[in-house]
């Protein structure tokens, strides 16, 4: 059974939605089915997702605004391309190597990354660095999960990840002005935080292609561009490993970049940012609200300096 | 050229008229809800663009002129230039309102601590007092010398335009630099003509209509 994302034409715009979602919910009732797909993962209905405590019950931003507002620089650094251009990305089949300082390393494909730990729905504020903010339903479960099973060794010190490059699919990469593959990177214990998710959709589907299809990570009290999209590897270090936008510009982003309104980007305050669809701006929270369950994690650092 | 053309009153009006549609679209995509997910980032940038592209279209005048071989350009200068104002004042409105909400204390902080911020005020407070000498009577009461050299900071006030747009993107230069780059070649070709003046006279600022 195939289903083929990208035609050209959306279903949506020839199949009334309710139509559309019950057809797939019949096709996408088991993980096992989406083993069938052939170039795309986008838009395949989950079932039976767990909620979660961690969960906000602040307004969601609109599934349009999430999904059609993005930085996702591979696809082009304006707000609106990644949606248009990341169309046709092809994310089936897809693998993600989990190694380095591990026991166990090892190549995962996607089906098998998806029956690894029962879904969660997890709605999560997302804080950008550049001022805006949205509240979103993820989909996905702890990264801890799959650290696990790799069984860290003792001088797993990092978690380093690296998005997929592939410059044929992705031509606006060129004129982005920072360095692909994207990588990103986390200390461990931030890493095997349980808020910390390996996500795989958002809105109860599959990731669209301009949301990091097929598999990306969330990170929720750090901004945005921690929370790296279309994951291809993750790599267990003993160092604190190479990131994109710290190594790009590192007066301006840290490798730590936890959300905090009192250290201001050197060229905008982050003191306040405007959450998608409201007029007035709100105050940015320490650590994005997620005070409580992270603010252990960096006790006695200075976070002026380790910004 | 069409020199009629260029002379007649109806196409005063059409430039007009084109010069408010950035505006009118503006308008009406706010009206349709059609300003995208952040509508006051799309109204920002919308605004702050269209005043850069004002100001160097407002620089381009003289350089036309002799390229076409067209004197009458000179007619519009004073009125693309007042539009570059007016898209400016709307930047500045947006920023004033809708980003800070009247917070002047923090509006200054701003300006002080962000050079991007600092640029985009100085490139819009240079504006300003060429708006408002922009009339004949104002030409007459300061003298054509003095008069051109105070309009002379629309030099700056377009450089510092630019500089406040590159400081503002991320990483993705490619926009910014194209502005740059058209801003340097009209400044060029003015340098170039005061090393060796052009034979055609009347091609200068001695008149202000």
């Amino acid at each position: 059974m195939l289903i083929r994302i990208g035609s050209g034409i959306r279903s949506s715009e020839i199949t009334p939605k309710g139509a559309y979602l019950n057809r797939r919910r019949l096709l996408a009732g088991a993980a096992g089915m989406l083993m069938a797909h052939d170039r795309a993962t986008a838009g395949v209905k989950f079932d039976g997702l767990k909620r979660s405590p961690f969960s906000t019950t602040e307004k969601l931003t609109p599934y349009k605004d999430v999904t059609q507002y993005n930085n996702f620089y591979e696809f082009g650094t304006q707000k609106d391309e990644p949606a248009r251009l990341a169309k046709n990305f092809v994310t089936s089949p897809w693998q993600v190597a989990v190694e380095g300082e591990a026991g166990k390393p090892k190549v995962f494909d996607y089906e098998d990354l998806l029956k690894l730990a029962p879904l969660e729905e997890r709605i999560y504020r997302m804080r950008c660095v550049e001022g805006w903010s949205i509240v979103v339903p993820w989909v996905g479960y702890p990264l801890s999960e799959l650290l696990k099973r790799v069984e860290p060794g003792s001088k797993a010190k990092f978690v380093s990840f690296q998005s997929y490059y592939n410059a044929k699919q992705m031509p606006q990469a060129r004129f982005a002005g920072i360095p692909f593959p994207y990588v990103e990177g986390l200390r461990m214990d931030e890493a095997m935080h349980p808020l910390t998710i390996l996500c795989f959709g958002l809105y109860g589907e599959t990731l669209p292609n301009q949301n990091g299809a097929p598999v990306r990570l969330v990170v929720p009290w750090k901004y945005g561009f921690k929370s790296i999209k279309s994951i291809a590897r993750i790599r267990l270090v003993e160092k604190q490993p190479r990131t994109t936008w710290s190594e790009a510009n590192p007066r301006e982003y840290g490798f730590y970049s936890n959300v905090n309104p009192k250290v201001d980007h050197p060229r905008w305050s982050q003191a306040k940012e405007r959450r998608l669809g409201e007029f007035f701006k709100r105050d940015t929270l320490m650590f994005n609200g997620y005070e409580e369950q992270v603010a252990g994690l960096y006790a006695g650092m200075d976070l002026r300096k380790y910004y | 050229m069409g020199h009629a053309v260029l002379r007649s009153r109806w196409l005063k009006a059409v430039v007009f008229a084109a010069a408010l549609l950035p505006f009118a679209s503006l308008l009406w995509r706010a009206w349709r809800l059609e300003l995208g997910a952040n509508p006051i980032e799309t109204v920002t940038r919308a605004t702050g663009i269209w005043t850069l592209r004002f100001l160097l279209i407002t620089l381009a005048v003289t350089p036309l002129r002799g390229i076409l071989g067209a004197p009458d350009l000179i007619r519009f200068r004073r009125m693309l230039g007042l539009f570059a104002f007016f898209y400016g004042c709307l930047h500045l409105m947006t920023y004033v309102w809708f980003d800070k909400f009247f917070d002047w204390r923090d509006m200054l902080a701003d300006v002080g601590k962000r050079p991007f911020i600092a640029a985009g005020a100085a490139a819009f407070f240079a504006m300003a007092p060429l708006a408002a000498t922009s009339t004949r009577r104002w030409v007459g009461r300061l003298g054509g010398k003095r008069w051109r050299r105070l309009h002379r900071l629309i030099y700056f006030s377009a450089a510092a335009g630019v500089a406040h747009y590159f400081w503002l993107v991320k990483s993705d230069i490619r926009s910014p630099a194209l502005y740059g780059v058209i801003l340097a070649m009209l400044l060029l070709y003015r340098l170039a003509s005061a090393v060796r003046p052009p034979s055609r006279s009347n091609l200068g600022m001695d008149q202000t209509s």
